[in-house]
């Protein structure tokens, strides 16, 4: 299931035109029908996988709300499936065979079982409802990681065809194909040039923003794709960035960034560890004895096991857990420091200055995905300082291709001006139809005829569909 | 409230907190304040707040905090 093959799209087209034709009260059964197939059309007989999951969770959730109509305890269901599904997670990470989606869906299965276990959710009864929940097929490619209380009621709802809501999600389609296949996949080739070979400190720094320009182009431009498309069927999904590059802070970033891992790892890791009775106990007799520096303990404690936790999600190898400490490291380091700075909070210079220095310290840690052997980041980190810096290997990119990226990413920070200006640019255009119309055709075209498809380029499969 | 509007105050002296501010746009209360409140209202007002008592909702003001520890304190 690749969202920019022709089979896909084919695909989608075919669903969303039945979706519309059978009653409402239907609808959801053609969801999940269609999910189904794509799924076992991928994935054959590793659809084992998501089975287990859905049956562990469809019971667990069943038997953990009845213990607690009758008053009893339901810790044992909640420990049996988290156990289950995070040893299978772990484990397909640590063997390399990755079922579709594992990552996204297991995670919505477990938020979704505690949630029924802290009342905040009912569990649900129909089978088919809660395998739709968890394999709706848009999101489950790389999300973004619902929760229940966001998704359950909107998949199974009857959606009455709305032109402008399915106009604005093929809108977004076409936007998020623009900044995977123009973008994205043009400056991919290059990325894995320059991670191969490392030739100094020129080379490692132009692999930071090429790699920055990559991955937002992948990450982002697919998850255009994914709202886009549930936005069609009526589904609004959350959403998963808020112009990240224009964060002040590596804190703020995380919360512009990737949203949905970001709020579930909030969720269900942070507040439970740092509110926990163990933790707090700990925060007090540290408070006894450390004064301030103790009252932050817990805050501490939460912070380093979130960052372990989306640094395992990533992926079993030493750079993940080096990208997650990193991460957690800078946020600390940024939070301790952050009072020095609060009289400069709203002067323009300053905005500016910590802008540009997340997005360089930022490209800098991202990096390190690339690199399984810690040591080898290490060494472009060092040769940053030693150089050489003139040694750029050829990257196989023509004038035209540097041409189309510099347009590109002039184009994808106008959008993200405006957006952080002036809000949703489909809404701003609505009106204004004629302007709409030669907007949506340039991007067509662009997407068409300079998109990355063919001889010399390998349709690439979206970096977030292998976490 | 007086109690809670001082905790508030030492977490960002820089904002004038009333009992109607909005927390987490006006107040500027991300989740590292959140769980540092949580400990000094456990000290001040003796609610212990649970994980799932974390929501927005709850957060949203001085006032849907005070109905919280209220609430809590009750059970």
């Amino acid at each position: 299931m690749i969202l920019q093959s022709p089979w896909f799209i084919l695909f989608a087209a075919g669903l969303l035109v039945v979706y519309y034709l059978v009653p409402g009260k239907h609808q959801w059964k053609v969801l999940l029908a269609g999910s189904v197939c794509a799924y076992f059309q991928v994935e054959g007989a590793r659809v084992g996988f998501l089975l287990t999951t859905f049956l562990t969770t469809l019971v667990c959730g069943r038997k953990i709300e009845q213990a607690r109509e009758r008053g009893e305890r339901a810790g044992g269901w909640l420990a049996a499936c988290l156990g289950l599904n995070l040893a299978l997670l772990l484990g397909c990470k640590g063997s390399l065979l990755l079922p579709l989606g594992i990552s996204y869906y297991t995670l919505q299965a477990l938020g979704y079982v505690i949630d029924v276990y802290r009342g905040t959710e009912k569990a649900e009864k129909d089978p088919g409802k809660l395998a739709l929940f968890l394999c709706y097929f848009p999101q489950l490619i790389q999300g973004p990681v619902s929760r229940a209380s966001q998704l359950r009621a909107p998949l199974t709802e009857p959606h009455a065809y709305d032109g402008k809501q399915v106009s604005f999600g093929l809108q977004r389609m076409l936007w998020g194909y623009f900044k995977k296949l123009v973008i994205a996949d043009r400056v991919a080739p290059a990325v894995e040039i320059l991670t191969r070979d490392q030739a100094g400190g020129g080379s490692f720094a132009l692999l930071a923003v090429l790699y920055a320009l990559r991955i937002y182009g992948d990450f982002t431009g697919g998850i255009d794709i994914v709202l886009g498309l549930s936005q069609a069927f009526g589904i609004g999904l959350p959403e998963n960035f808020r112009q990240p590059f224009f964060s002040g802070s590596v804190a703020e970033y995380w919360r512009r960034w990737h949203m949905s891992l970001g709020a579930w790892m909030r969720e269900y890791v942070f507040f439970p560890v740092s509110v926990s009775k163990p933790v707090r106990r700990l925060g007090k007799a540290a408070r006894r004895r450390l004064g301030a520096f103790g009252k932050r303990l817990p805050v501490y404690i939460a912070t380093i096991l979130t960052w372990l936790a989306t640094g395992l999600w990533h992926g079993l190898t030493l750079n993940f857990l080096l990208w997650g400490m990193l991460n957690c490291l800078l946020i600390l380091i940024g939070e301790e420091l952050a009072p020095l700075f609060r009289g400069l909070k709203g002067k323009r210079w300053y905005t500016g200055c910590s802008i540009l220095g997340t997005w360089l310290i930022m490209d800098l840690i991202r990096v390190c995905d690339l690199f399984p052997d810690p040591r080898d980041y290490f060494r472009g980190l060092k040769s940053l300082l030693t150089g050489p810096w003139g040694q750029i290997p050829d990257l196989g990119l023509s004038s035209l291709d540097w041409g189309i990226l510099a347009l590109g990413c002039v184009v994808m920070t106008g959008v993200s001006l405006v957006q952080s200006r002036w809000g949703s640019v489909r809404e701003l255009l609505w009106k204004r139809e004629t302007l709409r119309f030669w907007i949506l055709f340039a991007l067509l075209l662009a997407v068409l005829l300079l998109g990355c498809y063919g001889v010399g380029y390998e349709a690439s499969n979206f970096i977030y569909n292998q976490f | 409230m007086d109690t809670l509007l001082k905790i508030l105050w030492e977490l960002h002296p820089d904002i004038n907190f009333t009992e109607d501010t909005r927390l987490l746009e006006e107040g500027g209360l991300d989740s590292f304040d959140i769980v540092t409140l949580v400990s000094e209202i456990e000290d001040a007002f003796g609610a212990v707040i649970r994980a799932q008592d974390l929501i927005p909702e709850n957060f949203q003001t001085p006032k849907t905090l005070l109905a919280l520890i209220r609430r809590l304190r009750e059970d």
